[in-house]
């Protein structure tokens, strides 16, 4: 047993993301864990790399107990992340990230030809066909994806942890990674395999471990992978009879025609949503959910194409005449882009109306915006003037959710309406939104929890790559269909 | 590279128009050209670009020292004390004022990275205090040289004899010297590499095992003793000091020199030979104004206006290539 982690459990304030979870790797073994977003699958993977440390539990390095107090220590033990996030340096020259933090030198002066050499001999074992001396910021994806494996194994990495790698890569580097991973095995190292694509776990796995709510799902060994086996590990739960009321579909509200987004500049999307449905748009992260939705409501400008608001056409790329002609939007991340969390409630729900009261500050006005919304959506705070920033996650979003119905939207669009929101709001969230399409308001929303799309969408559509690759309506609505269109296989 | 070439250009450019303008008919003379304006210009390149590449150290990290100037006050007052009235001997002198910058600088860094304080709060503060406590010290009394320092005036006012009528001033040997040992630092060391990775991903570099804190502080400190040897070297030149204008608007014309040379805000980016060149515009600038205008009332505005140009120029570029790039995606 090369590294393993038993009983591991770690909160964060409110929420229990990995709970007596276990995992364990063997020296050329290739592991895939898996888990819908939210399962605590990047928790775990930080947790092995030193980037946090487990509240209880043991991690354990060739059998031994170890405490990963950082990622230095961790890389100095071997354990190497591979981790988007985490990028490069990217003013740096492909050697010079290579060996940043552990340069070659001759007393205060670093050695750059031996440095480019060894750098040249990682590189060219890899198939990443650079000069050392190529600035970092010039790379593709791919190639930075290969970067980052490449210095991992000049640090002499013996796991090596990779998340979600293949997500921005073609299909030739996939196919060139995937050879690397083989060889690496042949090393003797062990490789921990994080993905939501099931064709590739199919690939490569040795062993599948699934994750599901912070909490182990179970195993699979090689010859028991399959599609299904995986999608149940993944999703597990059977689906409870939840009520939900038919919505009945008016006109015409929001018309999307030919939209295409920097993120996926030859991907074409069209979709229509009536007053009174509820649509959501499901999907893997990065699939080009939210760029679509940010455009839609103007904060990017799209490349080309046109939205029509009841009939009416919008003028692309300025969210102020989004809301004059009745658009709203949840953004995804609500305490960067949906709340002034150091002004109050009252302040934060009253914004986008204010202008209407005229030139000067009213105060009347926004103290009884505030009661309504404070009133209508349940919201917990000792009084209007707390601010904002103080409240839980699930009271924050009905913040949000509020500011934007004061607006009386015709079109409501959310991105990722209950993350980080707690049982009891989100609930309240969701009677909400039914209520409001029951009085004829247009959803769309984006989410990547199943559970929700299943409960609040009369229709969903599936994106992958930047484009709709199906709709799914009344009885074709299932988990695992969302799962397979969004992984890439066909329905079955 | 590309972009050192246009200010290079530029430079160029503006002496030309400089040469032409400041014809004067009556004599058939090019005030410009004259041997005593290039060593003067020199000399001030010289001082100035010091400070420059002062700036230039803390902005690769991604923060700033707006108290420049207060240091150049700080060292260009206390110097001439302690050659006056302490009579320490020179080469006791000059090492410990640029002792005392260099104590300011790791002031600074234990701020910025000890407390987490904003580097332009910090250096603010700085800008203020110093100048105060020197107002204060010297009871706004000029601080003169005298007789003192005689040996040490050369760094400031002696030159090489290139030929009979033109020599090269001191400073701009000074200058150049701090510019090499700057680029073998920024280029070629350890400590260059890891001062650029953090003034671009600080989180990056420290998840590499980059001591980015005490990089930080030393970029403060090499800031400070930089700009206090910037600070010697205007005493020397002029020989006095006065605590209430000495260096004052100096770390302005620090920022903008580096900024001017492709030393970007945002960090991680910067060639020294950028800032020198930096610099030397900002010096031509105001060579120029005053050789053409007969005054120097106009020099803030043009100086402003250039440099506004060049950045409204740079993003126009940027915007382009960017807006390429996706059309080019668009048609693959």
């Amino acid at each position: 047993m090369l590294l393993s982690a038993h009983g591991v459990s770690k909160s964060f304030p409110g929420v229990l993301a990995l709970d007596d979870v276990s995992i364990e790797a063997r020296c050329g073994e290739v592991v895939a864990l898996i888990g819908e977003n939210g399962a605590g699958k990047s928790t775990l993977m930080k947790i092995l790399a030193g980037l946090h440390r487990p509240d209880t539990g043991s991690v354990l390095l060739d059998g031994e107990q170890v405490d990963l107090h950082s990622p230095i220590d961790a890389l100095h033990r071997g354990i190497a992340l591979i981790h988007q996030e985490l990028s490069l340096c990217d003013n740096l020259t492909v050697s010079g990230a290579m060996f940043l933090g552990a340069e070659l030198r001759r007393g205060p002066f670093l050695l750059e030809r031996e440095m480019a050499a060894i750098t040249r001999h990682w590189t060219s074992r890899l198939g990443l066909d650079v000069d050392p001396q190529t600035k970092v910021s010039s790379l593709r994806p791919g190639q930075l994806q290969m970067l980052e494996i490449a210095r991992a194994l000049r640090s002499q990495a013996r796991v090596l942890i990779m998340d979600e790698p293949t997500s921005s890569l073609t299909q030739v580097e996939v196919d060139r990674l995937f050879l690397v991973v083989q060889e690496l095995k042949l090393k003797g190292i062990a490789v921990i395999y994080i993905t939501h694509r099931l064709s590739e776990i199919e690939t490569l796995a040795d062993r599948v471990v699934g994750l599901r709510d912070g909490r182990n799902s179970g195993e699979l060994h090689r010859a028991d992978v399959s599609h299904d086996a995986l999608v149940h590990l993944m999703v597990g739960r059977e689906l409870s009879g939840k009520i939900r009321r038919p919505h009945q579909p008016g006109e015409v509200a929001l018309e999307v025609h030919g939209v295409r987004t920097r993120a996926y500049p030859n991907a074409e999307v069209n979709l229509s949503v009536r007053r009174g449905e509820v649509v959501a748009i499901a999907g893997l992260l990065g699939a080009g959910r939210s760029e679509l939705l940010r455009a839609l409501f103007g904060v990017d400008m799209p490349l080309d194409g046109s939205v029509q608001i009841a009939g009416d056409s919008l003028p692309l790329g300025d969210p102020r005449k989004a809301v004059s002609a009745g658009v709203a939007l949840l953004p995804e991340d609500r305490k960067s882009e949906g709340l002034l969390l150091s002004m109050t409630v009252a302040e934060n729900l009253s914004l986008p109306t204010l202008h209407r009261c005229g030139w000067w500050l009213d105060r009347k006005y926004q103290s009884e915006v505030a009661e309504a919304s404070i009133q209508e959506l349940g919201i917990t705070c000792s009084s209007a003037d707390q601010l904002a920033g103080s409240l839980s996650g699930g009271n924050q979003q009905k913040i949000v959710l509020g500011k934007w119905l004061a607006t009386n939207p015709k079109v409501l669009l959310l991105d990722e309406p209950t993350r980080g929101v707690d049982v009891g709001a989100r609930a309240e969230i969701y009677r909400r939104l039914d209520d409001l399409a029951q009085d004829g308001l247009a959803v769309l929303f984006v989410s990547s929890e199943l559970e929700e799309v299943l409960l609040l969408a009369d229709r969903v559509l599936v994106m992958r790559d930047g484009e709709i690759r199906g709709q799914l309506s009344g009885d074709e609505r299932t988990e695992k269909n969302i799962m397979l269109l969004a992984t890439g296989a066909e329905v079955s | 590279m590309n972009k050192l070439l246009g200010i290079a250009g530029l430079i160029l450019v503006v002496a030309l128009v400089t040469t032409w303008l400041s014809y004067d008919p009556a004599t058939g003379n090019f005030p410009f050209l004259s041997s005593y304006n290039l060593e003067n210009l020199l000399r001030r390149l010289g001082m100035f670009g010091v400070l420059s590449i002062a700036a230039a150290f803390v902005i690769v990290t991604g923060g700033i020292d707006l108290s420049i100037g207060s240091v150049v006050c700080v060292s260009g007052c206390v110097l001439p004390w302690l050659l006056g009235s302490c009579g320490l001997p020179s080469w006791l002198a000059l090492p410990a004022v640029l002792l005392l910058s260099a104590a300011i600088g790791l002031w600074h860094g234990f701020l910025v990275v000890g407390l987490r304080l904003q580097p332009f709060v910090v250096t603010l503060c700085g800008l203020l205090i110093y100048r105060g406590l020197m107002r204060n010290f010297t009871g706004d009394q000029t601080m003169g040289l005298g007789d003192a320092g005689e040996g040490l005036r050369w760094l400031a006012t002696g030159k090489i004899q290139i030929t009979d009528g033109f020599g090269l001033p001191a400073p701009i040997c000074v200058l150049t010297l701090v510019a090499v040992a700057t680029g073998l630092i920024w280029q070629r060391t350890v400590w260059g590499r890891h001062l650029f990775a953090l003034g671009r991903n600080e989180e990056a570099a420290r998840f590499a095992g980059v001591a980015t804190g005490r990089l930080t502080v030393m970029a403060y400190v090499s800031c400070s003793l930089l700009a206090g040897l910037g600070g010697c070297l205007f005493v020397l030149d002029v020989n006095s000091a006065q605590a209430s204008n000495f260096g004052n608007f100096y770390e302005l014309y620090a920022i903008a020199g580096a900024v001017l040379g492709g030393v970007a805000l945002r960090g991680g980016e910067g060639l020294v030979l950028g800032v020198v060149l930096g610099a030397a515009l900002m010096q031509l600038l105001s060579n120029t104004i005053n050789l053409v205008a007969n005054s120097n009332q106009l020099e803030f505005a043009v100086v402003g206006a250039v440099i506004l140009m060049g950045a409204a120029f740079d993003e126009l570029v940027r915007r382009w290539v960017a807006f390429r790039a996706v059309r080019r995606k668009k048609t693959i």
